[in-house]
């Protein structure tokens, strides 16, 4: 598979052993490292994070569920013992900065461990992105052209209205000389994919929709050839939405990470 | 002199009445747990400013929002001439302010021009709720008596500027006519148009005039008494609302320390928890709610923005942030009207989950944060979700199946999929 890496990602634990500490920590979070169509994007940001020679690591089989759907869903004892538990990995490795995949992870990292004992710099991996491309270290070549190719974003709502990250996943795209074109809600009037407050894991209660086709037929009305998404879960609900149109042959859902890297020809 | 022992007595029967059913309100929002929403006053103040009194987020809709604006600039403005109205009332004067001659006269002029703005927006927002029928303003949360505390809001708005804009009239004429007592002040816009559809008589313009005067100030005392039972309150819980209002990023839920206390015993056994305050997890009546939540309830004016950008509404769930807001005012009333019965709020065998709000609602909620935003004056519908779904699950152990799944194999493996731990790498090896 040409996914496949060319490259060994860095463990916490190896980086340790020989005496280093990285210049950030790629949190990967679960569907990142589980669901199949994330690990794309998993893969795409190492290469990204290697591509730019920033020194990295990932926590591998010591990283655990932030407890973000635990915390959703009701349950704090669970997220708290999460959080808690992952707070002691992280503290023991002395980690300043985090990067994560999932707009859900960077939440609950950025704003809900500090008051467990985790304070850390923390961004989320369209941010890193928008870094690199700012610093001149990332540009859009070398790889596919995204020019004048239509491209919609959908704002994850942990991302945008949960906080306030609008421009960086756009800065990204405008990177790629492509037709950004929004849709009717977007950014801080964004709508749900349907599968955020641990909606995910269970089914919709009864109605006459189902949200993310709802989303779908929004994002299909700008005719768009690639919607991007910056988040694992909207990645689910959107790819679904597609499908079910039967769109799935011309358009593409894509990661900001993944289209990043194809730009890049990583 | 009759009449002005009257109008005080009016006058002060109407504010001690109206402060005896605030003192109320105000008991029942202290039903709530504490929270500590006093820190950075200065970013309080100034949210306060630009969302209460500037109004920033309504302008989100800029038709609802202009008219909005013009009925809120003539309720504010038109209160300087009750000032005047209470003064004349008291000491038996007519147009006390009349002194100040051209100042007076741009003032009145203001004040008339506003009254006919204020006339015209209520006259267009009962268009639009009970001809056009906008959706924003249907729902089974707005049947009965929240769709009648509407219109009577707006008709009695109608109703106070005719009176203003008539007392004018009549005022005028008998300006014209050189009657005793009505000297010749103010400038009057709006209300030289109704002139001619007065009658001519002197008697006649003179009961016009005082029993408009009347009928607008007594009106006014009235309306004032009429706020702590209608949804009207939010003309002035939008402000502290707004300054209590939540500072961090949406995003955020709050850590529950009492949690993080146990779970510390637990990681730790040489930590030792400080003592523990009785009380249950989540909330399952209002009691256990803050008095942030209980007050965002009082302040809710039921403008229904948040249900229609709610996706599990859009989409036809049963759930709308609104009724959640509704549900929870109308609990804690009724509470209220317990504890003055018997002293006990909560032996009535209701509580806010099941008798008010139901699990179907709680689950449906995508905590997307939509509602929030939305909210033109700060309220929190998604803060007493997940009070309620803290209830279900840590109290009750009551979630879906399915998310009872999830939890466990977070608990179990540490991700809300049955996969190992092992096997967390595997992305970056696997081809």
């Amino acid at each position: 598979m040409s996914e496949q890496l060319n490259f060994e990602v860095p463990t916490m634990a190896e980086l340790l052993a020989k005496g280093e500490e990285p210049e950030i920590l790629f949190w990967v979070g679960c569907a990142g490292s589980y669901d199949e169509r994330a690990q794309k994007t998993t893969r795409d940001i190492c290469k990204i994070l290697h591509h730019v020679g920033m020194k990295y690591a990932v926590l591998g089989t010591e990283e655990s569920c932030t407890g973000d759907p635990a915390k959703r869903a009701g349950n704090e004892f669970l997220f708290q013992m999460q959080a808690m538990t992952n707070i002691e990995v992280l503290n023991a490795y002395n980690i300043k900065k985090i990067v994560t995949g999932c707009p859900h992870c960077f939440n609950t990292i950025k704003n809900e461990y500090p008051g467990l004992g985790g304070t850390y710099e923390v961004i989320h991996h369209t941010q890193l992105i928008q870094d690199l491309i700012n610093d001149g270290k990332l540009k859009a070549e070398g790889g596919e052209s995204f020019k004048g190719r239509k491209i919609t974003y959908h704002d994850p709502c942990y991302l945008g209205r949960g906080n306030d990250v609008y421009e960086a996943p756009r800065k990204a795209l405008e990177a790629l000389d492509a037709q950004l074109v929004e849709m009717k809600r977007c950014k801080s009037n964004g709508l749900c994919c349907g599968a955020g407050g641990a909606q995910m894991f269970k089914e919709p209660e009864k109605g006459n929709k189902d949200i993310n086709i709802e989303r779908i037929e929004e994002a299909l009305e700008t005719q768009p050839q690639v919607i991007a998404a910056s988040c694992p879960f909207c990645m689910t609900m959107l790819r679904d939405g597609v499908k079910l149109k039967d769109q799935d042959k011309n358009v593409q859902v894509l990661d900001i990470a993944e289209i990043t890297a194809r730009a890049n020809g990583l | 002199m009759v009449l002005q022992i009257l109008f005080i007595a009016i006058a002060l029967a109407g504010v001690a009445l109206f402060s005896y059913n605030l003192k109320k309100v105000i008991r029942n929002i202290r039903i709530g747990k504490a929270a500590n929403r006093t820190d950075q006053p200065q970013k309080r103040m100034m949210t306060m400013v630009k969302v209460a009194l500037g109004q920033t987020k309504m302008f989100f809709r800029p038709i609802p929002a202009f008219l909005h604006l013009i009925v809120y600039a003539g309720f504010v403005i038109i209160n300087i001439e009750v000032l005047e109205i209470m003064i004349d009332g008291i000491f038996g004067t007519h147009r006390v302010f009349g002194g100040m001659g051209a100042l007076y006269n741009f003032l009145i002029a203001s004040f008339e021009i506003l009254a006919l703005g204020v006339w015209l927006g209520c006259a267009i927002f009962l268009i639009r709720r009970n001809i056009i029928k906008l959706k924003r303003f249907s729902g089974v949360e707005m049947k009965g008596w929240p769709k009648s505390d509407a219109n009577y809001i707006l008709i009695t708005e109608i109703l106070l500027m005719t009176a203003f804009l008539v007392m004018n009239a009549a005022d005028a004429k008998l300006q014209a006519m050189g009657a005793a007592h009505y000297t010749t002040v103010g400038s009057f816009p709006v209300s030289q148009f109704l002139m001619n559809l007065l009658p001519n008589t002197e008697g006649a313009l003179i009961a016009i005039e005082r029993g408009c005067w009347w009928f607008h100030i007594v009106g006014i005392f009235g309306f004032l008494n009429y706020l702590p039972y209608s949804k009207h309150f939010h003309i002035m819980f939008a402000f502290p609302n707004t300054y209590f209002s939540n500072l961090e990023p949406k995003g955020e839920f709050s850590n529950m320390q009492s949690v993080t206390n146990e779970v510390k015993a637990m990681l730790d056994p040489s930590f030792t928890p400080p003592e523990a305050e009785a009380g249950k997890f989540g909330a399952k009546d209002v009691n256990d709610l803050t008095w942030v939540n209980l007050m965002n309830a009082y302040t809710c004016t039921e403008c229904g923005r948040c249900t229609s950008v709610c996706p599990a509404n859009i989409t036809g769930k049963l759930l709308s942030p609104r009724k959640i807001m509704m549900d929870t005012r109308d609990r804690l009333e009724e509470v209220g009207k317990n504890i003055d019965k018997t002293g006990n709020g909560f032996d009535d065998g209701k509580s806010l989950i099941d008798s008010y709000i139901s699990r179907e609602e709680i689950w449906a909620c995508t905590s997307c944060n939509a509602c929030t935003q939305a909210c033109p004056i700060n309220i929190d519908p998604l803060a007493i979700i997940t009070e309620l779904r803290r209830y279900a699950v840590m109290e009750e152990s009551q979630a879906p199946a399915s998310i009872n799944a999830m939890l466990g194999n977070i608990e179990n493996n540490g991700a809300p999929w049955k996969y190992s731990p092992a096997d967390r790498l595997n992305w970056a090896k696997e081809s």
